[in-house]
């Protein structure tokens, strides 16, 4: 959506141009939010409104406030961002504007810049010379970089609710708690994975090592073998879990047939040391080491994997990065092309991600923890779905629907 | 007694085309035109008012319709800004006559267009005021500013009827004649909330530029060919005094076109 803000003075109210001028925006599809509006007292005072404007295109905008002009309405004059200079390297000067994750604009020299990425809790860096703004992070930030402070010259344009009954997200766009049906839920969901695919979209799983415990890997294989994921973001002890229930059946010493498997509690350890030997997850795969499960699926299937440490990891196993700040940057710049994220059984883990999401980006998150599930969602207000259950059944009846819907080349054909 | 602005159609002719009545192709015959302007002159001179001439122009054809020379309420007189560079011409010679009769000249900022009594009618103590075709709405905001009074902004939406006064003329007692089909649907509702009475013009009598008329107190002076008209008038107790407009009409303009009030209001 773009925005502008007009003002209307003069006799608005008698002349009733206030409520024509509001008629048209709405009858040009577009949308308004009166921010001020002074109605005179006496019978010769005059009134003062002040409305933002805001419609799907730049030209659909520029179309309608000519015409709007025609009736009086000014353009209102913006003013541009204030700036100061970042006093030290990982320093923001005071007061400096801090981002959310919709998209913003930022005006300098009389212009706007779109600011990217859109990306919440950053400051804004601008470059003048090359009339670009970035949402930086403490990191980024040098000793004299130009950093947006206080509020002026900022325009934020929230992803707008659509009206489209077609897209899921939009229009369930609720949790669904643990005692409420799924099934319906989940079928339109493969169907919008399906959509995704032939649009060219890019699906990216963050999974907890629930997933494993539960015995849900196998259906995770499946969404991987159907081409259903193109990056796994997890943590450490996921690919281990994964890996040490490939290698010995196990994770964290206990299989999905007996609670305790003799020796078991070392199996983790074993795990871990043999992906260190080899070299790493892909070095294992290669050596038919690891020939099976999740991340033996994600190596085939060319699945970027990006794994990240945490304080209790044993190991970790190679290809983990384990600064933090350096684990920032590249999950970032993995998520920068993703459509579609299924936050799977971990809530800090997806919360991470879902700060670091474009508001655009389509999310699914799944847990049995409801609070877990508002927390995750919360950040994509008008792109998520929640769903309270537990992850095992939620992946199986996805990954059926999916292969029963057959490959994606094949069209978007209704369940039978 | 009223005082009023004229001025003779020395020069008047269709010599350019800036509305849908003018066709030079068709062009007014120049001796009709004055005869049609002196009954004018010679009917208004019988009622209570007084006339002034301003000096007609070589090449300024459309000086004739005075009441496009701008705006006058008490010893103000705020000059017109004309939307076509046609008639720019004239707004400094009636702006010069209005000055050396002792009327205090208030200009509006250059970029506004405002066509003066043509678009700017009181009815009581509003001043509605049309826009779009001629007038700019922001001039509204202007005028409202220096003259301090409710000013009411119509949308004209025919540009047969492109000033306010070949579609709208308030009455002394309160009621206004009209052709509501000249005004969008907020126009019509705010003329509706601001007018106690109204009386509607067929299309057909609309036509022959009925609504133009020049109100004396109980007398109206209009164009003929309003019969329907003017006999609602005459149950609302005016005298009508009808008058052939067939040259000016040509030009889209007729008798209160030909007419400016000094001032409309005190």
């Amino acid at each position: 959506m773009f925005s502008e803000t007009i003002e209307l003075r003069g006799h608005i109210i008698d002349s009733l141009i206030l409520p024509k001028v509001l008629d048209q925006i709405l009858t040009h599809g577009a949308n308004f939010k009166i921010g001020e509006i002074k109605i005179g007292k006496k019978r010769a005072d005059q009134s003062f409104a002040r409305i933002e404007v805001s419609a799907e295109t730049t030209e659909a905008l520029d179309e309608l406030v000519l015409r709007l002009r025609q009736h009086g309405a000014e353009v209102a004059k913006r003013a541009d961002a204030q700036l100061a200079q970042a006093p030290a390297d990982g320093v923001f000067p005071r007061e400096f504007y801090v981002t959310t994750n919709q998209q913003t604009f930022v005006r300098c020299d009389g212009k706007e810049i779109e600011v990217q990425p859109a990306m919440m809790d950053s400051a804004i860096a601008v470059d003048r010379k090359k009339h670009s703004a970035r949402a930086v992070k403490f990191f980024d930030v040098s000793k004299g970089d130009e950093v947006v402070v206080g509020h002026q010259g900022i325009r934020v344009v929230p992803v707008q609710r659509s009206t489209s009954r077609t897209d899921l997200f939009q229009f369930i766009n609720t949790t669904i708690d643990a005692d409420e049906p799924k099934s319906a839920i989940i079928r339109e969901l493969a169907r919008e994975l399906q959509r995704a695919r032939r649009a060219k979209g890019k699906v990216a799983i963050v999974a907890g090592p629930a997933i494993v415990r539960t015995g849900a890997g196998e259906h995770l294989v499946r969404l991987i073998e159907l081409r259903y994921v193109d990056r796994l973001f997890a943590g450490n002890s996921f690919a281990v879990y994964d890996v040490e229930r490939a290698l010995f059946g196990t994770s964290l010493g206990m299989n999905l047939d007996l609670a305790f498997a003799r020796g078991g509690h070392e199996n983790h350890m074993r795990a871990i040391n043999a992906i260190r030997e080899a070299g790493g997850i892909s070095a294992a795969v290669q050596k038919k080491i690891l020939t099976g499960g999740i991340m033996h699926a994600c190596v085939r299937r060319h699945v970027d994997i990006v794994l990240t440490g945490s304080i209790r990891d044993e190991g970790p196993i190679p290809g983990v990065t384990i600064d933090v700040v350096e684990a920032q940057k590249v999950m970032r710049e993995k998520l920068a092309d993703v459509t579609h994220v299924l936050l799977l059984a971990t809530i800090q883990h997806s919360l991470a991600v879902a700060s670091m999401l474009a508001p655009t980006v389509k999310t699914v998150c799944v847990d049995i923890d409801p609070s877990a599930v508002e927390r995750a969602v919360e950040h994509q207000p008008l792109q998520s779905i929640g769903l309270v259950t537990d992850v095992e059944p939620f992946l199986q009846e996805l990954a059926d629907c999916i292969a029963d819907s057959g490959p994606v080349a094949a069209g978007d054909r209704k369940r039978q | 007694m009223r005082e009023l602005l004229l001025c003779p159609p020395d020069f008047y002719g269709i010599e350019y085309e800036i509305n849908p009545w003018m066709s030079r192709a068709r062009g007014a015959e120049a001796a009709l035109a004055q005869k049609q302007w002196k009954e004018l002159y010679a009917t208004l001179s019988k009622l209570d008012c007084k006339i002034h001439l301003v000096a007609p122009q070589p090449k300024l054809p459309d000086m004739v319709f005075t009441a496009n020379a701008g705006l006058t309420v008490g010893r103000k007189f705020i000059p017109s800004n004309f939307r076509h560079q046609e008639r720019a011409g004239e707004a400094p010679h009636f702006a010069k006559w209005m000055e050396e009769h002792g009327y205090e000249i208030r200009w509006l900022p250059d970029d506004l267009y405002f066509e003066g009594e043509g678009d700017a009618l009181f009815g009581d103590d509003v001043l509605f005021c049309g826009y779009k075709f001629r007038s700019d709405i922001q001039s509204h905001r202007a005028v409202a500013d220096m003259l301090g009074c409710l000013v009411i902004s119509l949308e004209l939406v025919d540009p047969r009827f492109y000033h306010l006064d070949t579609c709208f003329c308030s009455l002394p007692d309160g009621t206004a004649v009209w052709f509501p089909a000249a005004f969008d649907e907020y126009g019509q509702r705010a003329i509706r909330e601001h007018v106690t009475e109204l009386i509607e013009v067929l299309p057909e009598e609309a036509m022959h530029f009925s609504c133009n008329a020049v109100v004396i107190e109980r007398d109206i002076v209009l164009s003929e060919g309003a019969p329907k008209l003017v006999a609602t008038l005459r149950d609302h107790g005016y005298r009508c005094h009808q008058l052939p407009m067939s040259e000016f009409i040509k030009a889209g303009g007729a008798c209160k076109c030909l007419t400016m009030f000094m001032p409309q209001r005190q």
